[in-house]
């Protein structure tokens, strides 16, 4: 019963959070929905039993990332003109028939496996702490998890060449 | 009233049809790669709520790939967001229609 309380709750901060971050017009706005709903997934973590992956959802996206956004907004500085897409006449209303129908038919198509699926909620024995993670991880998923590092590495090694990158000659001419 | 496994995936389906609403919807780039990192935590919870539902670990260290793949490309595409910006003065995708320049 408490696990229902705390699901209710939190999937609605969740899916506020969500909701404020698309139709905030300051992207400030945007990132302070998105870290709500991104603190609210981690509390469902924690329901779920990941309580490892709980904190790292903490450290890294609502530490990491949304700081990283914050900066960038800083940075750039805050359009408010380009809120909302006009390009395309009725894009609101086609959005919200693309994203309802995409959410049915996901729902459609998961239904059978669903409904039948579970029994009780959790199964257990199931625990996830860092120690039955790294097990997993270390062991079977060795490789995948040193294809990881190069990409972090590349991906360091790209930022940087990009930070380095002054611009063609001719940029300020061609703004 | 128990809570399964259900309601933990369509929430995720939720939250994942709400980011893609925000990549077709919003012209702002940085708000844009918000919606996808919103798409990349739906997808998350499904994993680890997979996970709990079958008792296999691997989920969760799916989740955490999932994770790393996300910050590898946070870091390339706010650079990229910054060097655009710092050439076009503008962070709106409408005015980066042509690849030109």
């Amino acid at each position: 019963m408490a696990e229902a309380i705390v699901f209710i709750i939190f999937a609605a901060v969740a899916l506020v959070g969500a909701v404020s971050m698309v139709s905030a017009s300051n992207p400030v706005y945007s990132a302070m929905g998105l870290l709500t709903s991104m603190f609210a997934i981690a509390v469902l973590y924690v329901v779920l039993d990941a309580h490892f992956i709980a904190a790292v959802q903490v450290i890294i996206y609502a530490g990491a990332v949304m700081t990283l956004f914050l900066f960038v907004i800083m940075l750039i500085g805050v359009d408010k003109s380009d809120a909302y897409g006009t390009q395309v006449p009725l894009q609101r209303m086609m959005t919200a028939i693309v994203a309802v129908g995409l959410f049915g038919a996901i729902a459609l198509a998961g239904r059978a496996a669903w409904i039948t699926g579970s029994n009780a909620f959790g199964t257990p024995g199931l625990n996830g702490t860092a120690e039955a993670i790294a097990d997993e991880l270390f062991g079977t998923w060795m490789v995948v998890f040193l294809s990881t590092v190069m990409l972090l590495t590349i991906a360091a090694i790209g930022t940087i060449a990009l930070a380095y990158f002054k611009g063609a000659p001719d940029a300020e001419v061609a703004e | 009233m128990t809570i399964t496994i259900t309601w933990f995936l369509l929430l995720a389906a939720a939250l994942f049809s709400i980011g893609v609403a925000g990549v077709l919807i919003r012209r702002n780039a940085l708000v844009m790669f918000m919606s996808i990192e919103l798409m990349l935590n739906a997808v998350n919870l499904t994993f680890v709520a997979v996970s709990n539902e079958l008792g296999l670990i691997e989920g969760q260290v799916a989740a955490l790939f999932v994770m790393v793949v996300a910050a590898a490309e946070v870091t390339i595409g706010l650079a990229i967001i910054v060097a655009v910006f710092r050439t076009r003065s503008s962070a709106n995708v409408d005015e980066l229609a042509e690849m030109k320049g």
